[in-house]
């Protein structure tokens, strides 16, 4: 038998039901208009609680992110936090400082890094692969699977970009249509010089990837730079006359999966013990080395790409 | 039977092949597209996992023409084909629970775009699973880490936005670190295949030439990655991250990108530095300190919320806290044991955050608590779902949380110094007291009825997708609780194959 206590409100049971309603502590006093009070908060908040369904409470993302910012978290929290990343970048940092006076020397002969591995792909390399840049052969070929993946960090960057800049539809671009249309002189005047200087450049640091140094990521480098230049100086509507959304997306796509098509040949053959049908030329030649041109060249597509896309979305929000 | 080797390879394959094929799709066709792949990605995994338990030990699959120290290769024993076929499922369901919200978070041009990550960060998540070289899993890492910040990024909030900036900040300091480290390691080792570096690490350990970097590579190691799967000290980006992200990515990346990296750490403890050397370096008592302490902070984190899904964040934080204290017990049982709740914990964590968002459905889309109230009884598919993802992370018997824990206690006792299992007992009895403590109390808050009728509205039907998919992870939790015989022999049989 339990006795009716009469400072139920007060007592453990009615704090933890309460609390476990979600309620606020009431006083002992003057019960009803409280609860009442309390009722009419509740509805009201119902109310206000339908209409911002998955909406956030501030439309503007800038604005919500800075308040967000400002309110959450505790103040003295985060200057000790700032402190603490400080003291933590410090200690890293002395760690491997530290760490440098017990490493094998740079280019030391004892070091171990000088093993059966590099000294296969140094003698062997051009015999295994076809090229004379065994920089490239490593990359491509002995490496193809590493490198397939780095390719597609390219591509997953640019898609993280596109979801956080690309512009919707309804929304206002950033630069509105010609606004920047015949540029200035000295720049348009001097991009008409060096724009084919550099995409031919480009073009040659790309398919003698695997003679001399370059490849892939440096040629294509160089043309994303190219393709920048043009649309820095000439604006966007005319590069959009031989580079639009369309034919990026047809470039893009087609090099990588092109890419995954050779490089899926080559690891399933490989890894099935199939001999491989493409032929590795004479080595030193412009069409040798099996695979790795057209791979140099579809990589060479793609990191352009990139390199144009994140320039035309943090300009414009489109591509 | 032969043929089935290849599993592994074209389970990668397609999962990174349709990124790119996605971002030409509508959204339609690349939803389409992303299931079919997720859910032959599983099957293919399923198949695997059956070959390698008929084989005497894991089989290793050149990727190229080139044999292992000079090209890529992969490797599949029985713990690799389980992790992959399980992720596989767990995302395949995370996807089918949440797509609703997907629909409504997402605007539709963007839509495309949110399935493109989701491939990719399957791709990479396998490809961690299944790699035998410490530079590919480094690749792969960085695949991992921007898929994850599109997939916070795409709602478009701008809480959402500060949060993928903290977690890009967080995470890639972790990849810097896990980077320098392998660059140490294959300065002192000379290798990047997991199976040379482990016997240069014992020359290096009987020889004693290079024992300070190789110290200082394990610690880097696994600082990187206990930053990027936050760990106590560094979990500060972790509530926002997954508090405010649209359903099916918070599901995701709660119970996968962060295992994804726990995994990797597990495969570095045993195939590249091993367990002896590990526990050589001191590595393993700092991962089981920070391990107890994220145990209690973030349970006690998780009390002061009043947000339902940063209260789940939260929760996160802890049970990360119980992986890394079962991997710093230094005990083969308390491996295991961690590996088998990367499973429970993944399993009922996506659950969780699967039947919130059905919970904050009927509550006019509120996720605070006190809109909640009742909401079970409104959504009667999320509301079992919270119940029984909820007695799992209590602990309850039957569910997949109760065998983990008993594993871990039962790791403790065996075997483990006498000091860290009084810890880990003390540890685990505390936490499991705070967790009851905010799971129960939101329990019993989601199944009381509101007062004013309000929000009664009958006509609500979560949905056959919805319910089917809270359907099956109530069934992987209690599978995991009843019949978790077999997959800890399996674990067991994994790890054993890994040294």
């Amino acid at each position: 038998m339990s006795r009716i206590r009469s400072n139920y409100d007060s007592s453990f049971r009615a704090r933890f039901r309460r609390y476990i309603r979600g309620e606020e502590e009431l006083k002992d006093v003057d019960y009803m208009p409280l609860f009442k009070k309390q009722m009419d908060e509740e509805r009201a908040e119902d109310e206000r609680a339908t209409e911002h369904y998955l909406v956030p409470p501030i439309k503007d993302p800038m604005e919500d992110a800075r308040l967000y910012a400002e309110y959450s978290g505790i103040k003295w929290f985060r200057r000790l936090y700032q402190v603490m990343a400080v003291l933590l970048c410090v200690a890293i940092c002395a760690v491997l400082i530290y760490n440098i006076a017990f490493m094998p020397g740079f280019g030391s002969e004892e070091s171990p890094m000088n093993n059966e591995v590099s000294e296969r792909y140094l003698s062997q390399g051009e015999e295994e692969t076809g090229v004379t840049n065994i920089v490239t052969g490593l990359i491509i070929s002995y490496r193809g699977f590493d490198t397939f993946g780095e390719t597609h960090v390219l591509f997953i960057a640019t898609i993280a970009v596109m979801i956080l800049l690309k512009l919707m539809k309804q929304e206002k671009p950033v630069v509105a249509e010609g606004e920047e249309e015949g540029g200035d002189i000295i720049l348009t005047t001097i991009a008409r010089v060096l724009v084919p200087l550099i995409f031919l450049f480009g073009f040659y640091v790309l398919v003698n990837g695997h003679l001399s140094p370059g490849g892939g990521f440096s040629g294509g480098a160089v043309m994303g730079a190219g393709l920048i230049l043009y649309s820095a100086s000439f604006g966007f509507t005319s590069t959009a006359k031989f580079f639009n959304e369309k034919i990026y997306d047809i470039v893009k796509v087609g090099s990588l999966l092109l890419y995954s098509l050779l490089i899926v040949y080559n690891l399933f053959t490989g890894a099935n013990g199939i001999a491989s049908v493409i032929p590795l030329g004479k080595a030193g030649e412009i069409l040798s080395a099996g695979l790795i041109l057209p791979i140099n060249i579809l990589v060479g597509l793609e990191v352009a790409c990139t390199m144009y896309a994140f320039y035309a979305l943090f300009r414009k929000g489109a591509i | 039977m032969d043929f089935f080797r290849n599993f592994p390879f074209f389970t990668i394959i397609l999962a990174m092949v349709s990124g790119p094929v996605s971002s030409v799709l509508s959204a339609k066709k690349a939803r389409i597209l992303s299931f079919a792949v997720v859910f032959s990605c599983a099957v293919l995994s399923a198949l695997t996992l059956v070959y390698t338990l008929g084989l005497d030990g894991p089989f290793v699959y050149t990727m190229g023409r080139f044999p292992a120290p000079y090209g890529n290769e992969i490797r599949a024993g029985v713990l690799e084909a389980l992790m992959a076929t399980f992720f596989c499922i767990i995302m395949l369901l995370s996807l089918t629970g949440g797509l609703k919200y997907l629909e409504k978070d997402v605007p539709a041009e963007k839509q495309n775009l949110y399935f493109i990550m989701i491939n990719l960060l399957l791709a990479s998540l396998l490809s961690l699973i299944y790699t035998n070289d410490l530079f590919t899993g480094y690749v792969f890492v960085e695949i991992n880490t921007i898929a994850a910040a599109g997939l916070i990024m795409i709602r478009g909030w701008g809480r959402n936005i500060l949060a993928t900036a903290k977690y890009m900040i967080m995470s890639l300091l972790g990849s810097g670190l896990v980077l320098v480290a392998i660059s140490i390691l294959y300065g002192i080792t000379g290798h990047l295949l997991m199976s040379n570096m482990h016997e240069s690490v014992g020359q290096i350990v009987a020889q004693k030439t290079y024992v300070e970097p190789l110290i200082i590579a394990v610690g880097l190691f696994s600082v990187g990655l206990a930053i990027k799967s936050a760990l106590f000290p560094f979990h500060a980006w972790l509530p926002d991250a997954y508090g405010y992200s649209t359903c099916a990515s918070s599901a995701i990346l709660s119970s996968l990108v962060s295992k994804g990296y726990i995994f990797l750490l597990i495969k570095f403890i045993y195939r590249v530095v091993g367990v002896e050397v590990f526990k050589m370096t001191g590595a393993d008592d700092v991962l089981f300190l920070f391990g107890i302490a994220g145990m209690i902070i973030g349970s006690v984190d998780a009390i002061m919320q009043t947000d339902i899904s940063r209260m789940i964040a939260f929760s996160s934080i802890a049970q990360i806290g119980y992986i890394y204290m079962g991997l710093g017990l230094g005990v083969e049982a308390g491996m295991v044991a961690s590996t088998f709740h990367i499973l429970a914990h993944a399993a009922a964590k996506s659950m969780l955050f699967v039947s919130s968002n059905g919970l904050a459905e009927v509550s006019g889309g509120s996720t605070n608590y006190r809109d909640l109230r009742g909401s079970g009884i409104r959504n009667p598919a999320a509301g079992i779902g919270f119940l029984a993802g909820s007695l799992s992370m209590v602990g309850i018997p039957l569910f997949a949380g109760f065998t983990s824990k008993v594993y871990f206690a039962q790791a403790a006792l065996l075997g483990a110094s006498f000091g860290k299992e009084i810890v880990t007992l003390i540890a685990l009895a505390v936490s499991t007291v705070l967790n009851a403590v905010y799971f129960i109390r939101m329990s019993i808050s989601v199944y009381t009825p509101r007062m004013n009728a309000h929000y009664e509205d009958r006509t609500f039907r979560a949905g056959k997708a919805y319910s089917l998919s809270i359907f099956l992870f109530i069934l992987i939790v209690l599978i995991l609780g009843i019949l978790s015989n077999p997959i800890f022999d399996w674990i067991s049989l994994g790890l054993k194959q890994f040294s």
